[in-house]
């Protein structure tokens, strides 16, 4: 909890600054754009803090985007699909693939690092392949207006990936930290050998939760695909699987498994999303972006090293 | 041999937390001498080596090495004065060749840009191999020598430091007979060549074959010093015990039924050629004898269905226990507590209520939702009912004493009504009193009609607290002794694979 609470004063802090500076941060424009992007990226970043609890890593997540988008837009335009089957679709194919991540990763031993490697390269090809490299888009076509509205409307004056964000914190928060499976994701993340010898299965544990954050994926790639409009399949959603990891790591996960909270990821992603609109703001220069982000995910992870030690010495063994 | 004085520590104490593991301990090696260390776990025995080795501090005292008074703080304080130590489970970095691991941090460079001298590495290693009769080139990798060809590699690198004294801890517990005599030959050469060895063993025969002298420590006390020519096996017992510990065994009134649990042609992964079967009575307590490697743990993991590649016949009762398959012995009430509590018997990073209530958490948990209040009572019921030491049930069970956690790790299973329980060695690396409490905990189980199976190197241990004790040898059980007539003498004799003494 207390690493929550440090980077939700972190957050507030940030905000003040920037709005002290720039007062265009509190205009109901930049206020719900900024909350659109946290739940596009809140959405996939929590399926990616599951995988890292387990102790494994997923760095496909943007070249899904990619394949998810490019697939959906080409479903609903050119092939004519009803919008339900090519929400389906897009949902499933992420679905699909972490159960095969999971599985080559629980059966046959590989590390998850080099599979999503591959998956990240492969899905990037399908789908310049599948569109020829050609940028696919909605453009103002008719037929899945419902689709637009769940994805990119409004609900109360919310943007709707901000709401089914919320929605999902709650579900995944009573998953992670109340229920018997979130129980085991930590277990196995923490020692995956002990948790065999209580009699938890644990390739099922891990497998799992790829298929989980295959699904999130999917969902926040349907929103993305929708908020950008138009995907290019040779840029669409590269180093989405970066922010992810940063977001989880600055919430509190470690890459070691076993440590971190639905909260703390979703608190980390606001920070990036926050400091990138900073950026945006105060006219830094978009292309130090990156530079900044760096800088300051560094330094939350050196905090946080820094009162862990002291915390340990204080402790006597 | 020399008589002069190589080591010398005086008046050595040494206090942990809640603990005084030594009081005024002293200890002298001479020239060219084995010294064997003896005692009990807990005796003090790794916590003086750990001294002398600059691991640890003492608290008072002082140690003179070759006349000289020295202050070891750190590993390498000791190491450049010559002491060099060759542990139980063996340190090599076996995906690196002989000479990298020989000459492991002190690499001979060469050249403008200090790359290693790879010519001279291996011929500065030739001689030490061949001084130890290891028939091995130096571009070997240690993946593709066997456990006693590593430790060779060990005692090669003690000699290229210019040890002047290496203390070898249970050197022979994972080597074979005849790997052990070659051992035992080298260290007599050693000594020729004025090294002097402090040599800790269980094995008190191996203690009879080579040892000059022997220390006996008790409770963190000298207990007593035996010459060469005094040294036997029975006087080298009762300085070690010096109290009675025969009262741990507590005779059962119990009813038992025979043949409750049966186990019939378990083939393990390890051993695929092999076949275990054996009975155990409700109520009873079965221990499990052998040497490392016997095969007795994969048998443990076999049973409760973590090993994929075993199979045969599990009978609980009237039910079948499928082979292979963790839920059918989870489910039967088969469990297993294993012998490497850190890595398998805990999480370590979660707290003593989360360890406890791991296995057990589905059966409280409707619609798989953890209910808060019901897994609190269930962890509070196993600390209240071990009288597990811990400030509360939220501690992190890494801050937990040795004996502590292992009570935790029982805590797991005893709360899920067991109906077989497998204890892999359930008392290495704990204090004597929390020993006792463990002992009688497994009584008090088994009079309530569990079936226990206790894996154990411990003698003692297998002596005095089984009902029957079955011995294995390279997967296989050569042996079931009764409580009547079991002996070490033919408790060691089955251990190494000789059936004569079958009773």
């Amino acid at each position: 909890m207390k690493k929550e609470l440090g980077i939700s004063v972190l957050l507030l802090v940030l905000c003040a600054i920037v709005a002290s500076i720039s007062p265009k941060f509190l205009s109901p424009i930049n206020l719900t754009n900024t909350a659109n992007v946290i739940g596009i990226y809140g959405i996939f970043s929590i399926g990616l803090g599951l995988v890292i609890i387990t102790g494994g890593i997923d760095l496909s997540v943007g070249s899904m985007f990619a394949l998810c988008g490019v697939l959906l837009a080409m479903a609903l335009r050119e092939w004519k699909w009803s919008w339900p089957a090519a929400a389906l679709l897009v949902i499933f194919i992420p679905m699909l693939l972490g159960y095969a991540h999971g599985a080559l990763i629980t059966r046959l031993r590989i590390q998850p690092f080099i599979i999503t490697l591959c998956g990240l390269l492969i899905y990037r090809g399908l789908a310049r392949f599948i569109a020829n490299d050609n940028t696919k888009g909605f453009g103002e076509a008719e037929g899945f207006g419902t689709l637009r509205d769940l994805a990119a409307g409004k609900l109360f004056g919310l943007p709707m990936p901000f709401v089914l964000l919320l929605i999902i914190v709650v579900v995944m928060w009573f998953v992670l930290h109340r229920s018997v499976y979130g129980r085991y994701l930590f277990a196995v993340g923490r020692n995956e050998q002990a948790a065999r010898f209580c009699g938890i299965n644990t390739r099922r544990v891990v497998a799992s939760s790829y298929v989980l954050a295959g699904l999130l994926t999917g969902i926040s790639g349907i929103l993305l695909a929708f908020y950008t409009n138009s995907i290019s399949p040779s840029n669409h959603g590269n180093f989405y699987e970066l922010y992810g990891i940063a977001a989880a790591v600055l919430g509190g996960c470690s890459l070691r498994g076993g440590e971190g909270s639905i909260l703390g990821i979703v608190i980390g992603t606001a920070l990036l999303r926050v400091l990138e609109n900073l950026v945006n703001l105060l006219g830094i220069p978009s292309s130090l972006n990156f530079a900044v982000m760096g800088a300051v995910v560094l330094l939350g992870v050196l905090v946080d090293q820094l009162f862990q030690t002291r915390a340990l010495r204080k402790t006597p063994k | 041999m020399s008589q002069a004085l190589l080591l010398s520590m005086q008046g050595i104490s040494k206090r942990f937390p809640g603990v005084i593991a030594l009081d005024n301990v002293h200890l002298e090696v001479r020239k060219g001498e084995v010294l064997a260390l003896c005692g009990e776990n807990g005796a003090g025995k790794s916590t003086l080596m750990k001294i002398l080795g600059g691991v640890y501090q003492s608290d008072a005292g002082t140690i003179h090495f070759n006349g000289q008074l020295v202050n070891i703080e750190k590993i390498s304080d000791a190491i450049s004065l010559g002491i060099a130590f060759i542990h139980q489970e063996v340190n090599v970095l076996d995906n690196l060749d002989v000479a990298a691991n020989v000459f492991l941090g002190r690499e001979p460079l060469k050249g403008p840009f200090k790359l290693i001298d790879r010519t001279r590495i291996h011929a500065d290693t030739e001689p030490y191999i061949r001084r130890l009769g290891l028939e091995v080139s130096s571009d070997t990798r240690l993946d593709k020598l066997s456990l006693a060809q590593q430790q060779l590699v060990e005692i090669a690198k003690a000699l290229s430091l210019d040890a002047r004294l290496i203390i070898m801890d249970e050197p022979t517990s994972s080597l074979t007979l005849s790997e052990s005599e070659r051992l035992f030959k080298l260290i007599g050469e050693l000594t020729e060549q004025a090294i002097s060895v402090i040599y800790i063993s269980h094995r008190l025969r191996e203690i009879e074959q080579c040892a000059d002298r022997v220390v006996v420590l008790r409770d963190g006390r000298n207990a007593g010093e035996l010459g060469h020519e005094q040294i036997s096996h029975d006087r080298i017992v009762s300085l070690m015990v010096g109290r009675e510990i025969n009262n741990f065994y507590v005779q059962s009134n119990a009813s038992r039924t025979p043949g409750f649990f049966k186990v019939r042609g378990l083939r393990t992964g390890r051993y695929p050629a092999k076949m275990v079967s054996f009975d155990a009575g409700k109520g009873e307590i079965v221990g499990f004898g052998g040497l490392v490697g016997a095969g007795r743990s994969e048998m443990a993991k076999a049973i409760v269905g973590l090993d994929p590649l075993a199979a045969g016949e599990i009978i609980l009762g009237e039910k079948v226990i499928s082979v292979g398959q963790p839920r059918s012995a989870l489910e039967g009430g088969v469990y297993l507590v294993p012998e490497d509590r850190h890595g398998e018997g805990l999480v370590l990073g979660m707290n003593v209520r989360e360890n406890v209530t791991l296995p057990s958490l589905k059966r409280f948990s409707p619609f798989n939702f953890i209910r808060r209040r019901r897994e609190c009572e269930k962890a509070e019921e196993q600390i209240r009912s071990l009288k597990i030491k811990t400030p509360n049930a939220e501690t992190l069970v890494l801050n937990l004493s040795g004996g502590n956690q292992q009570k935790v790790v029982l805590g797991k299973w005893l709360g899920m009504s067991p109906k077989v329980i497998i204890l892999d060695e359930p008392t290495r690396g704990i204090d004597v009193g929390a020993k006792a409490e463990i002992y009688r905990l497994m009584r008090s189980l088994a009079e309530q009609g569990t079936v226990i199976l206790m894996i154990s190197s411990d003698m003692e241990e297998l002596l005095h607290i089984s009902d029957r004790v079955a011995v294995m040898h390279e997967g296989e059980i050569c042996g079931v002794l009764d409580r009547a007539d079991c002996t070490e003498e033919k408790i060691m004799h089955l251990a190494v694979g000789n059936r004569s003494v079958r009773s």
